[in-house]
């Protein structure tokens, strides 16, 4: 038996609500989403991680900015970054490339969730890679109370991936928290009534948004982080102020 | 990378719904996962206390890590690659990190496999 299974329920008993933004197209923004939530949720006062499993391509951590190396301690515990701890394999692999196979994207998954020491949180966003691979459905299967939240651009080819992605959580069970629009003004909330899917809101394509990234205080006060605000009300997974 | 603590605390953990008497608990360890056997076994006798392993043994086997790579077919041990103190300790948390930092040594291609030494299982006896 893989003893490090085991441990995993127990790793995540302090936490209180996983979700995985996911989208099943690259390029849509769930990193910056995912990452701008977990600051959202910190600065209204919860106790969030941020876990980012797109292991070829990790890239929260650009997001948050500067972030130290994890701790060892009966485990790893993971550093903090502006009220969110953070766990990335980039926080160990530096800037070299890590070409995973699935297998080892399994294992890799298993291992982090086997030794991270996130303690007591009220929410663990997690940051999902593109595609609907191994990642996704490991971390799926692994964290059993997962809630995702879809991530879309108004784009017909995002729209097109979206579509499958939808389906197959449906497949697998996981609760579709709902569908955030990114870098739109409205243009997917058909697909989202067509597909049955809460449509929680837009956040609009923002310039701001480059120049902050790595400052969470200034992506704090962008007017993406003040709409997404807005969804993630919308999806309950703020608390109430 | 599991640290010997955190993985201590695994396999006690993994042990909890075994029926029956159990008198010696084997842990094989990949040698990727580049874990100090002697802070492991520590770790495993202080955990034990007060749980149904207290009479326990614990014995500890390490397999070579073996890789094999998709580009050129070549298989090489780790003991073969040249690897920093730092990448090895980066490889203790996490030995998929070899994938950042080993290259096969025929042709360099950093698309291999671990086909052995990798991972941690439990074998028990009663």
């Amino acid at each position: 038996m893989d003893p490090r299974l085991a441990v995993i329920p127990e790793r995540l008993k302090g936490v209180s609500r996983v979700v995985v933004f996911c989208s099943g197209k690259g390029g849509v923004g769930k990193t910056l989403l995912s990452s701008l939530a977990a600051l959202v949720a910190a600065r209204r006062g919860a106790r969030v991680g941020l876990l980012d499993l797109d292991f070829n391509g990790p890239s929260s951590h650009v997001v948050l900015g500067s972030a130290p190396p994890p701790r060892e301690d009966r485990g790893i515990v993971p550093p903090e970054v502006a009220g969110v701890k953070l766990m990335s394999l980039a926080l160990f692999a530096g800037e070299a490339p890590l070409p995973l196979r699935g297998a080892d994207a399994t294992n890799a998954l298993i291992e982090l969730l086997a030794v991270t020491r996130w303690g007591d949180l009220d929410l663990l966003v997690v940051d999902a890679p593109p595609g609907t691979g191994d990642e996704l459905l490991d971390a799926l299967r692994l964290l059993k109370r997962a809630e995702t939240l879809v991530v879309t651009t108004p784009s017909k080819l995002s729209l097109a991936v979206v579509a499958r992605l939808v389906r197959l959580l449906r497949e697998v069970g996981a609760p579709v928290l709902g569908l955030v629009e990114n870098m739109g003004r409205g243009g997917a909330e058909a697909a989202a009534a067509e597909w049955g899917v809460r449509y929680l809101g837009w956040v609009p394509y923002d310039p701001a948004i480059e120049e902050a990234l790595g400052n969470p205080e200034k992506l704090l006060a962008t007017q993406a982080a003040a709409k997404l605000e807005e969804a993630l009300a919308r999806a309950g997974v703020l608390k109430a102020r | 990378m599991v640290h010997e603590w955190a993985l201590a605390e695994a396999v006690i953990k993994s042990l909890e719904g075994v029926g029956g008497r159990v008198k010696l608990v084997r842990v094989l360890l990949g040698e990727l996962q580049n874990v100090d056997g002697e802070i492991l076994l520590l770790a495993l006798e202080e955990l034990k206390r007060g749980t149904r392993l207290e009479g326990a043994r614990f014995e500890l086997e390490v397999e070579p890590a073996e890789f094999e790579c998709n580009a050129c077919g070549a298989r090489w041990r780790l003991s073969d690659a040249a690897v920093g103190e730092a990448e090895r300790e980066a490889m203790h948390f996490v030995p998929e990190l070899a994938h950042a930092f080993l290259r096969c040594p025929s042709c360099g291609s950093p698309d291999f496999k671990v086909v052995k030494g990798r991972g941690v299982r439990v074998e028990v006896e009663g």
